[in-house]
């Protein structure tokens, strides 16, 4: 679903985006110099749904870079889908300002630890990450796991760790999350749904 | 929302109640405005707050927090007395006529049944009568006096309009105005919409506020009509899709349960979850659970799961009781749990009692944050002076924090509140290190079933035979996912009326879960999203915006279930089939089945005039105005008390002042304030400005609205001495916090049984991590009490003391 400026203008070369761009002045043949390019043009438009509220907004995403290997992609605008049916083009003032999240200085970026104790944090691989936690996990649940209960009825359940599930991630995520949890035998999940 | 957002500018009057919806949903509520220009709707706001809702509202009714069920218990009672109510609805399609178990009463603020040591409640008498057959009796004339409405009407009979005014404030006058509006939609061609949101939900009596305004809608005949119907705004954006998907304690995806320990094997559990029908010829959709369940756990297990195994009914987890997040943190308080996984969730800020949150936190072995943003939560260790004011080297937590994508650097679907399944599609690449949370899931998954096939340890089978059958396990993909949810046919369905034909054939992605079995050839991780991605593709792609009428757009996205837009649907035509309103018909019969602009909600062969009632999920087909066994407190809603209350007693029955069904941890029962130390009722709110505790972490937004602040009327601010812009001290009975006051004509004093009842505004965006001014968590001040259904916290009625500083 990615259309780049470049290719929805010459899909529509000869309607009105081309008279569009000669008002402009920008057709090619008639250019006698440079004109200033656009950035919108060199963009690729991705189509998403805003993270925030439940009214599910529709977003246009704007992106440089074109794919190449070398060119990493970055979001520079963000703005409301003219074609959504609930919020044809509008945003709120949390939806206007989205670009500031996906670029906010306070995105996470590398894996890190506190250890106990500790007044910072320390920076750890991915491979360390998984390997720590998965430890923590083994012990807690071998050591805690119930089989059965007082009854001798099978119960498999395990109730010293939990985990929160979180509303603003996709139902790809929350189906795998609910494969996750009902198979090491968490009973203490939630999502904010509950609160 | 059974109607979604479009479907707003159909309604005629339209209620905000339990929300702020112009300030929360703004986008949204320009459909509001739509109704209220092109419908000439009226749009009437009941709230504490004169909000930014109601400055555009055509009336505003004041209440007081928490008092939301004596209004609309009174606003039934005067559609009761004057009959203005839609009475051939009312008979047809909600159990008005249906008679109530003998046994069943109502007395000084209790229901039959109720043992006061369990603080709960025998529901044994909360039932019909039942004839032979086990079918429901009813008195069609409606003389029984045990016919649920004349129960009803004896139960109402004290919300007069004078008590409305003595417990809610609200100004006699004021209320029956709101009553006429609302009685005018009793019209088969005029609805009500309302519009609610976390000011209802947020209650020690949340789950009935939302129960009495849906049967409010079921005698005003707005059920299954455009531009009516139940409303809920909800708060993420996709909050729908993670309950869908039954990320809660005891349940399931698509509203099917987890077994409990009663439920020692699968005879067991589908006996007590397969619907029987309650009344003759109803269709009693629940009665296709078992083919729903058995579909989810082929997709669960896979090829490990067959009836051999009863599809692997072991290997799940059987809970005792439900593990909420008031349950688990009180478990983790008193040292009980080692570990917490916290996925885009801050429950420092989030949580009630802030500081008892932070103390149960700093009792864990480990705790792994996975989040695109930094969280308070992740910091909780951190001494952030007065804010979070800890002993970092006291506590002994060891936190991981992962990165992981946000919205914008991923594929995958989320549900709006119209319960839309939209896809979106990844911009760009997350930075740094960071990756998507199936990939976070997929990494710890690894190791694990690596140490379990190397080491051993307790019960592994359920991690071994997890389906897991992604082309790269360590990288499941968001199609994958979805297809998973969606189901296929994993044998030949042959097609019982055409032999020689099939329905779907081995390995194909079903159309809809009409072709869901319960003998193990289909999977299903979520049977309501089966139609979502089909042999036709990604329906919930779709992007032809066509309105086929009153805003439809079938074309858009998908909708659960079925991609019906309007929930009970056949609501909207008589019994006769007929509709109610020939201007606004969504479906007709056709002389063979039932067509329209929306997809039917009822048997597409089952012509008008039969026994079949619309709603098809319930047992009897009708709507509930008595809600049998169903709610913790009660089958009728009943008023009672925020369990801080500023009057301190229940103008109705002051022996039983608050929920007796609520759940208190004894701790926090020691720990909940009275008036004479905290006199003023304090309610929690959002800003059109800022999301929850994300948008502290954007530069836009901080600029917006920079700075913590509360809101003080003009008379208690004089009363104080504080003004406009002064720094002031709030305080609860378990924390405080300080913001600067803002002092308002928003904000009135109201009179409640003849005392003078301040409120607090206390907007919940700060906290000591962000990139805009470090504030308060709110939180600090709320009570650990949560609703007896769902155990959502009281966030929305607590007492506060306000001091100069």
């Amino acid at each position: 679903m990615q259309v780049t400026r470049r290719q929805f203008f010459k899909l529509s070369a000869g309607g009105l985006a081309t008279s569009t761009l000669a008002m402009l002045g920008m057709l090619p043949q008639n250019a006698l110099a440079d004109v200033r390019s656009y950035k919108l043009l060199r963009a690729t438009e991705t189509r998403n749904t805003c993270p925030y509220c439940s009214v599910g907004c529709g977003i246009l995403m704007y992106s440089l870079g074109d794919g190449a290997k070398n060119a990493k992609s970055t979001i520079f605008h963000i703005e409301g889908d003219p074609d959504h049916p609930v919020n044809r083009g509008a945003l709120c003032p949390k939806g206007a300002g989205l670009v500031d999240f996906v670029h906010s200085e306070n995105r996470l970026k590398h894996p890190e630890v506190r250890e106990p104790g500790a007044k910072e944090w320390k920076r750890i691989s991915w491979e360390e990450a998984f390997e720590r936690i998965a430890r923590h996990m083994k012990q807690d649940r071998d050591a805690h796991f119930v089989e059965k209960n007082a009854d001798g009825v099978t119960v498999n359940r395990w109730l010293t760790t939990g985990m929160l599930c979180a509303s603003a991630s996709s139902n790809e995520t929350g189906w795998l999350s609910q494969k996750f949890v009902r198979s090491l035998g968490m009973l203490a999940v939630d999502n904010q749904a509950r609160v | 929302m059974t109607n979604h957002w479009v479907d707003i500018k159909n309604a005629n009057i339209i209620v905000v109640m339990g929300g702020n919806s112009a300030e929360a949903h703004p986008v949204g509520f320009r459909w509001v405005i739509e109704a209220k220009t092109r419908n000439k709707a009226k749009l009437i706001v009941i709230d504490p707050r004169f909000t930014r809702t109601a400055s555009v509202a055509d009336h505003y009714a004041p209440i007081r927090t928490g008092t939301d069920i004596t209004f609309l218990s009174g606003v039934i009672r005067y559609l009761l007395e004057t009959g203005k109510y839609n009475k051939e609805y009312t008979l047809a399609y909600t159990n008005a006529a249906l008679l109530v178990n003998p046994d069943f009463q109502f007395s000084e603020g209790l229901f039959s049944g109720y043992d006061e040591a369990t603080r709960k409640y025998d529901k044994a008498t909360w039932s019909y009568q039942l004839d032979e057959k086990g079918f429901a009796r009813r008195d069609a004339t409606l003389q029984d006096p045990r016919c649920v409405l004349n129960l009803l009407k004896a139960h109402v009979a004290r919300y007069t309009p004078e008590m409305v005014e003595r417990i809610c404030g609200t100004p006699k006058e004021t209320f029956l105005m709101v009553c006429e509006h609302l009685a005018g939609t009793a019209a088969p061609d005029r609805t009500t919409s309302f519009l609610y949101a976390l000011g209802w939900t947020q209650h020690s009596i949340g789950s009935q506020n939302i129960r009495t305004m849906a049967m409010v809608q079921l005698l005003l005949g707005n059920m299954g009509m455009a531009g009516g119907g139940v409303n809920a705004l909800r708060g993420h954006s996709n909050i729908q899709g993670l309950t869908d998907i039954g990320l809660l304690s005891t349940s399931l995806p698509g509203y099917l349960t987890l077994p409990s320990e009663k439920e020692a094997d699968l005879a067991a559990h589908l006996a007590k979850n397969t619907s029987k029908p309650l009344a003759d010829g109803q269709m009693n959709y629940w009665q296709n659970y078992p083919k729903f369940f058995v579909s989810l756990m082929k997709s669960f297990w896979g090829d490990n799961a067959s009836s051999g195994n009863n599809w692997g009914y072991d290997w799940l987890p059987k809970w005792d009781k439900g593990y909420d997040v008031l349950q688990y943190f009180e478990m983790m308080n008193q040292g009980k749990v080692n570990g917490y996984i916290c996925q885009g969730f801050n429950p420092v800020a989030s949580f009630p009692n802030k500081n008892k949150i932070v103390a149960s936190l700093s009792r864990l072995k480990f705790l792994v944050i996975i989040d695109p943003l930094v969280t308070d939560t992740s910091t909780f260790w951190k001494n952030h002076g007065e804010q979070n004011d800890v002993k970092t080297e006291q506590i002994q937590t060891e936190v991981f924090r992962l990165p992981t994508t946000c919205f914008a650097e991923e594929d995958g679907a989320i549900i709006n509140s119209g319960r839309w399944l939209q896809w979106h599609w990844k911009g760009a690449d997350a930075p740094g290190e960071a990756i998507a949370d199936v990939e976070i899931l997929a990494g710890i998954f690894a190791k694990l079933k690596a140490l379990y096939a190397k080491e051993g340890g307790a019960y592994p089978e359920p991690i071994m035979k997890l389906a897991w059958a992604y082309a790269n396990p360590m990288a499941p993909k968001p199609e994958e996912l979805a297809k998973e949810m969606n189901g296929k046919a994993l044998a030949d369905l042959a097609d019982p009326k055409e032999p020689g034909k099939f329905l779907a054939r081995k390995g194909e992605l079903l159309p809809g879960f009409a072709l869901l079995q319960a003998d193990g050839s289909t999977s299903s991780g979520c049977w309501i999203f089966t139609g979502s991605w089909t042999q036709a593709g990604n329906q919930m792609a779709r992007r032809d915006n066509t309105d086929t009428g009153f805003g439809n757009t079938p074309a858009w996205a998908w909708a659960w279930p079925a991609n019906r837009r309007i929930l009970y649907n056949r609501a909207s035509a008589r019994p006769d089939g007929t509709p109610w309103d020939p201007a606004r018909q969504l479906i007709k019969w056709n002389g063979e089945k039932w067509v329209g602009i929306d997809v039917p909600d009822y048997k597409l062969d089952e012509p008008p005039g039969s026994a079949m009632a619309p709603f098809i999920m319930q047992a009897e087909g009708l709507g509930r105005l008595f809600a049998l066994d169903k709610m913790a407190e009660g089958p009728f809603p009943e008023h009672y008390e925020p369990f801080e209350s500023p009057i301190g007693t229940n103008p109705l029955h002051p022996k039983v002042v608050s929920n007796p069904a609520a759940r208190v941890f004894k701790g926090d029962l020691a720990d909940m304030g009275k008036a004479d130390a905290f006199p003023y009722a304090a309610t929690t709110y959002r800003l059109t400005e800022h999301f929850h505790y994300w948008t502290k972490n954007v530069r836009l937004n901080a600029i917006l609205q920079p700075e913590q602040f509360v809101e003080i009327g003009e008379a208690l601010a004089k009363e104080k001495g504080i003004n406009h812009g002064d720094m002031v001290k709030v305080s609860s009975k378990r924390g405080y916090i300080k913001a600067k006051a803002v002092v308002t004509k928003r904000i009135k004093p109201l009179t409640v049984d003849g005392k003078t009842v301040h409120h607090v505004g206390i907007p919940i965006h700060w906290g000591y991590e962000g990139v805009a001014k470090k504030g308060f968590i709110a939180n600090t001040l709320t009570p650990f009490v949560g609703d007896a259904n769902t155990q959502t916290p009281e966030f929305k009625s607590f007492l506060v003391n306000v001091e100069k500083l």
